[in-house]
């Protein structure tokens, strides 16, 4: 039988221990490169089970404003795969988080895939997340990725239909993630009946934990669904709230 | 090949949000465009509306002093003054068809979006065009013609507030309004199915001018030329020239100012293989992957990507593609003025200067067809801000 990726291992760890697991999202530098790994163990410290490093890239579409700058601002420092890479394998193993680099797939394509998955695997990923790579281009990739222990962990969406929900659980993913809204990161979440539906469907279809993302800023938005989801992803809230200069350890016990 | 693709280029590198709505569309073009209603609707507004076909005309002054025939397909007679209009009353009666409400659009300088806003306006349809903010303030006047003509502007305010990041805030707008909206992309670019819809949209001109050159010359022309920005109006025109092997077809890149290091938009001879915009083709990046600016004197051939299918004809030698810089092209725009009574658009103008800055290389006697993809008026301003430099 397959190892169990350590991503499942997370959130089922926190599941079972009757909470939801807690997935931050930051861009590779920001908000500086010099404080960002910081950063990075201190979301750990403060109860992240799985963590979400951004690889930025100067067309995110499906990116809101927020995510986007910040993107900008870490491109402007010189961040790339090769920084990120270099950094992680140092403080890898200080870190109990499973870590997940989220990215725009032409980042990687330069930087070649076989590379990137053995630079990846070296230095402690344990998934990526693509949010142009959808199921058909994704195929001829996933074999290198599953070889180097890396999941491929898919976005679908509210209008994302049944049966191919069904193809992307048949890849076996570490979790799945569904976009709350018909949108963008930081677009307001979906009220209630709609996003319910769509997640019981989730559930039903895939065997993998489910995670909610994109828009959650507070954990009250989630009381609607709170039975449903295994898992939180928060990005623009935190990049706001780092922004702002506060602690990323604060804004942790905003959700614990 | 694969579906989608032509060659290693083309695909559907979007967000899964965006599957659906291009699902539908790849369904509506198979149901739809083959359908007679539909094809007689979209005939009429071509003959009524964008005044189709635009003549073939030969130069009379210039091929004589070349010594071949320089003959010219006319669209810039074409209602609203270029090709773009074709794709765009096709997309909108497509989009009208499918029981949409709404047509989207992104623009760079602005001639898409006003042929989108004029599809939109006749076709009885809701129009949202994303215009970068640098280019917004750069073409008031064909802001205030989408208005005119009913359209909502929207300026984009992200990157480097150009016709890449309207294509990017044109796609986040989709997904979120994909149930009464269209998106009337402007090229034969982006995920699939769009570069086969513009293709078969804009292939009206190849086929009248190939039909045109016969009845004319009782042959076809040995060389069809034309430029690509993003290609929709090289596509147009090659695409029914393809089978026809003795029909050499080259493609006119913008080489900017051509000094060393500055930007320009010679994707095909000068990028590399990468995914922007939902397609894998050839891009001007950086080693990392990150998308560069373009550059070119001709606001409509400025962007750093390029349609798959160039790509594919490129790489598979079926067409060739060449380079051509801002002074070459300006000189052949204030040529074709002189000789031959047309103000040409500058995007134009890098296919005629390729011509004039190969004559030596083409055999007398020869018949070069030109696509004349626009006019210039909307150019003067471009012209006297650098006559007033020099």
């Amino acid at each position: 039988m397959k190892k169990e990726n350590i991503l499942t291992q997370r959130i089922s760890q926190a599941v079972k221990g009757g909470r939801r697991a807690l997935i931050p999202f930051v861009p590779a530098g920001f908000p500086d490169k010099d404080v960002f790994w910081d950063i990075i163990m201190e979301l750990d410290r403060s109860g992240a089970d799985i963590i979400e490093i951004g690889v930025p890239f100067s067309d995110p579409v499906a990116d809101g404003p927020v995510v986007e700058n910040a993107s900008i601002r870490c491109l402007e420092q010189g961040i790339g795969l090769a920084w990120i890479m270099e950094g992680l394998s140092q403080v890898r193993e200080k870190i109990e988080a499973g870590i997940v680099l989220m990215g725009y797939f032409n980042p990687f394509l330069q930087y070649g895939l076989e590379k990137l998955a053995t630079r990846a695997e070296e230095a402690g990923v344990n998934g990526l997340i693509i949010p142009d790579l959808i199921l058909e281009e994704a195929g001829p990739h996933l074999k290198l990725l599953e070889t180097h222990g890396l999941s491929f962990v898919p976005l679908v969406g509210l209008n994302t239909p049944k049966r191919r929900m069904a193809e992307y659980s048949e890849l076996g993913p570490a979790f799945v993630y569904l976009v709350s809204v018909l949108g963008i990161t930081g677009t307001k979440v979906s009220a209630g009946q709609l996003l319910r539906t769509k997640l019981q469907e989730v559930k039903d279809v895939f065997s993998c934990p489910v995670a909610l993302g994109f828009g959650l800023s507070s954990r009250d938005q989630l009381d609607s669904t709170a039975d449903l989801v295994d898992a939180v992803v928060f990005g623009s809230a935190l990049i706001q709230h780092l922004d702002s200069g506060k602690k990323a350890g604060d804004f942790m016990k905003g959700w614990n | 090949m694969k579906k989608g693709y032509f060659g290693e280029f083309g695909g559907q590198f979007v967000p899964e949000l965006l599957v659906p709505p291009l699902r539908e569309l790849e369904e509506a073009m198979q149901d739809i465009m083959d359908d007679p209603v539909f094809n007689r609707d979209l005939d009429g507004v071509f003959t009524e509306f964008v005044g189709r076909p635009t003549p073939i005309c030969r130069c009379a002054n210039l091929s004589g002093d070349l010594g071949f025939d320089l003959w010219l397909k006319r669209e810039d007679l074409a209602h609203t003054g270029a090709h773009k209009i074709n794709n765009t009353v096709g997309q909108a009666l497509l989009a009208r068809h499918m029981g949409k409400t709404c047509l989207l659009a992104e623009t760079g300088a602005g001639q898409h979006g006003v042929a989108t806003a004029t599809a939109a306006s006749v076709l009885g349809l809701e129009c949202v065009v994303f215009m970068g903010a640098l280019d917004v303030k750069r073409q008031s006047h064909n802001v205030r013609r989408m208005e005119l003509l009913g359209a909502r502007v929207e300026p984009v305010l992200s990157g480097t507030k150009t016709l890449k990041d309207a294509i990017n805030a044109a796609l986040r707008y989709w997904i979120a309004h994909q149930k009464n909206t269209h998106y009337c992309l402007g090229s034969v670019v982006g995920p699939h199915p769009f570069p086969l819809l513009v293709r078969k949209l804009q292939s009206v001109i190849g086929r009248e001018a190939r039909s045109q050159f016969l009845d004319r010359t009782g042959r076809l022309p040995d060389l069809v030329v034309a430029c690509v920005g993003g290609g929709s109006n090289a596509m147009g025109i090659f695409h029914p020239f393809a089978g026809d092997r003795e029909v050499q077809l080259v493609g006119v890149e913008a080489g900017g100012e051509g000094r060393p290091g500055c930007y320009h938009s010679a994707t095909l001879s000068r990028g590399s293989f990468g995914v922007l915009h939902g397609t894998r083709t050839y891009l001007l990046q950086t080693s990392e992957g990150q998308i560069m600016p373009s550059h070119s004197v001709a606001p409509g051939l400025d962007y750093p990507g390029v349609g798959p299918e160039h790509a594919f004809l490129k790489d598979s030698g079926r067409a060739r593609y060449d380079v051509v810089y801002d002074a070459e092209a300006l000189e052949a725009f204030y040529l074709l003025c002189r000789k031959e009574g047309i103000i040409p658009a500058l995007e134009s103008s890098h296919a005629l200067a390729w011509v004039i800055g190969n004559r030596d290389k083409i055999r007398p006697q020869s018949a070069v067809l030109v696509n004349l993809s626009g006019r210039g008026d909307k150019d003067l301003d471009i012209v006297r801000e650098i006559e007033s430099q020099v």
